[in-house]
């Protein structure tokens, strides 16, 4: 007999749960304890050289946390997670376990603005170089790569923009370079894309967006495809060679197909310390269950907003891809067909100060720097998220200075219209 | 037998069924992945019979090593080997030679002979290749997830707190077995020549 397989929205609710064991409490409990009890010496040793499954410290992992892990990993379809303090954190931790000072990866150019600083500079002090490929042009991927490339970077849905990336493309050039492709999921969500199934070998998300999804915790994950073999040419001495800080142990041989998201929890988290809060993983966990139908909401009402703003007078261009007249909508129509996502840009006739205007006069939306929250939110990237990029850099990451980002939220639609309605006109 | 990809099914009824594992290759260093192995099956209740040449009279966690198969004056149920790929073959012939046979051959992660596990299957025995026992238990009793691995499978019910040596219940619902698109491609990936 074969089971039958559960669908996405029954994993939403369930997976990586189950009733507490000591309590029966049927919601996961927020396990607020910096640490765990160890049975006896021999547990503690065992805990500690990673032969025995258990808990020790919460930097390292905790029981609540351990939840959000296994169900974000079971809605991408890998292998195993590891949920970090923000999605700056994923990325810091993910890319420690790849390169070496001096090493590169390649990253899509149309990026959160956080994470063209955080790659351009902070990175730059590791001593791991970024190079900057263009993801509408995959031969841009092809000629960046170098013997010291080791790993490529790109966003599903590239924010602000909400520009879709063609995954399969620029995962087989990484496939050809014989590097992982790592794909930041955040606006998409695994509801709307799942890019392991398209090539990815590593998914991160900053889980403070629509995963959470209200608006009231910051998080990150790293999600472990299972698909790469590390042990391939060396390249990736923290998962292939015999680890001094753990006795040697060889971190691929040992996890095999979790080897990764082993690597990140305790040659990462344990060391660089980016660690979750119990209580954030559990709001976060209580916002997963909701996803589908938050999804679905959000893209319904974000099409009816970019309808709405294509067709009015003061707008001079709306970029959102589930336009049927949009560029990318041939790729969302692939890669998101549930919905192309909830955070767009769109740009005035009346340019930089029709935006600044509008902003001021809207009533419903909020102006604050975050995207992926119930509530709708709306900014002037150039002058906020992206504004330590210099103008070329803005125009080509899709945060000109006549542009205005939206995030839709999960209101009624006819009120978000009517907002923006009297503030253009206003 | 698709030795790709495994129902949860059939790991399920392996280690639900078999009771005595004779580890081929079992280690007494203890950072060694056949350590760590050896270690939790015995915590899970399972009768581990170390079994390595190379350390005959001594223990490993209070078992005598025997050096090999047909050196252990029982029955054993399955015969799991911690060699490379390259060993394999002449462990499933001592294995086909003891009477009883073995129930089952398990060849561990990363170890796989296709000839030697129709060998097996042809005299009647269930295999299972480039597989971790220790890592099916964990998953399939969900014992794995506190460090956040996708066990694939969902239960509602609450589950007892383990201790030792207590055998875990493996009869969770299973979400999409072994069988996700990603281990489909990491296999596909692992065939190809490099
Ligand atoms: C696409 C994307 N990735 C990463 C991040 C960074 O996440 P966090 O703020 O949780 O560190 C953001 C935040 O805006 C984002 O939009």
């Amino acid at each position: 007999m074969t089971d039958r397989l559960p669908g996405f929205s029954t994993l939403a609710v369930h997976a990586g749960a189950q009733p507490d064991p000591t309590t029966g409490a049927r919601v996961t409990p927020i396990y607020q304890t910096t640490s765990f009890v160890f049975n006896d010496a021999d547990h503690a040793a065992s805990l500690f050289g990673l032969q025995a499954f258990g808990n020790i410290y919460t930097r390292i992992g905790n029981p609540t946390t351990a939840v959000l892990e296994e169900r974000i990993a079971a809605l991408e379809g890998g292998t195993a997670a590891l949920a970090v303090a923000s999605g700056h954190a994923a990325q810091v931790v993910v890319l420690q376990q790849l390169l070496m000072p001096g090493d590169e990866f390649i990253a899509a150019r149309k990026l959160y603005g956080g994470s063209i600083n955080q790659f351009t500079h902070a990175f730059k002090s590791f001593g791991w170089n970024v190079a900057w490929a263009d993801p509408d042009d995959i031969g841009s991927f092809e000629r960046a790569v170098t013997p010291r490339t080791k790993a490529i970077f790109i966003e599903s849905i590239a924010n602000p923009a909400g520009s879709i990336t063609d995954i399969e493309g620029i995962a087989e050039v990484a496939r050809k370079a014989g590097v992982p492709l790592i794909v930041d999921n955040t606006l998409a969500t695994p509801y709307l894309i799942r890019p392991i199934d398209h090539g990815a070998d590593i998914v991160v998300h900053s889980l403070t967006k629509f995963l959470g999804g209200h608006g009231n915790s910051l998080g990150g994950i790293i999600v472990d495809g299972g698909t790469f073999d590390w042990s391939k040419d060396n390249k990736y001495p923290m998962l292939n060679e015999p680890r001094p800080e753990y006795h040697g142990i060889r971190i691929q041989e040992t996890f095999g197909n979790f080897a990764f998201a082993i690597a990140c929890r305790v040659l990462g988290l344990r060391d660089l310390g980016p660690a979750i809060s119990p209580f954030n993983a559990f709001m976060i966990l209580t916002g997963i269950e909701t996803l589908p139908l938050r999804m679905q909401k959000h893209c319904e009402n974000a099409k009816a907003i970019a309808e709405f703003l294509a067709g009015h007078s003061a707008v001079a261009t709306v970029n959102y891809a589930g336009l049927a007249s949009d560029k990318y909508n041939k790729l969302a129509r692939k890669y998101a067909p549930k919905g192309a996502g909830a955070v767009f840009t769109f740009s005035l006739r009346g340019g930089y100060d029709a935006g600044v205007n509008l902003v001021s006069n809207l009533k419903l939306f909020s102006h604050l720097a975050n995207v992926g929250d119930t509530r709708s939110l709306v900014i002037h990237p150039a002058s906020t998220t992206h504004s330590q990029l210099d103008d070329a850099a803005k125009v080509k990451s899709g945060a000109a200075p006549d542009v205005v980002r939206l995030s839709i939220g999960i209101e009624d639609k006819e009120d978000l219209i009517a907002d923006l309605e009297q503030a253009l006109s206003a | 037998m698709n030795h790709d990809n495994y129902d949860d099914n059939y790991i399920r009824s392996i280690l639900n069924g078999v009771k005595s594992i004779a580890m081929v290759g079992a280690s007494p260093v203890n950072v060694r992945p056949s350590y760590f192995a050896f270690k939790y099956l015995a915590q899970r209740g399972y009768d581990m019979i170390p079994v390595n040449p190379g350390h005959v009279g001594k223990n490993l966690l209070g078992k005598p090593f025997v050096a090999s198969l047909s050196d252990i004056s029982r029955p054993v149920d399955m015969i799991d080997i911690f060699r490379n790929s390259s060993h394999i073959m002449p462990v499933v012939d001592e294995a086909l030679t003891l009477s009883p046979p073995p129930k089952v051959i398990w060849m561990q992660l990363g170890a796989r002979d296709d000839a030697a596990a129709e060998k097996a299957e042809a005299a009647g025995l269930k295999v299972v290749m480039n597989r971790c026992p220790k890592i099916e238990y964990g998953r399939l009793s969900s014992e794995i997830s506190w460090m956040g691995v996708n066990s694939r499978t969902l239960s509602s019910k609450r589950a007892p707190i383990p201790t030792q040596g207590m055998r875990l219940s493996l009869n969770r619902t299973s979400v999409g077995g072994g069988a996700t698109a990603a281990s489909d491609r990491a296999a596909k990936n692992k065939s190809e020549p490099t």
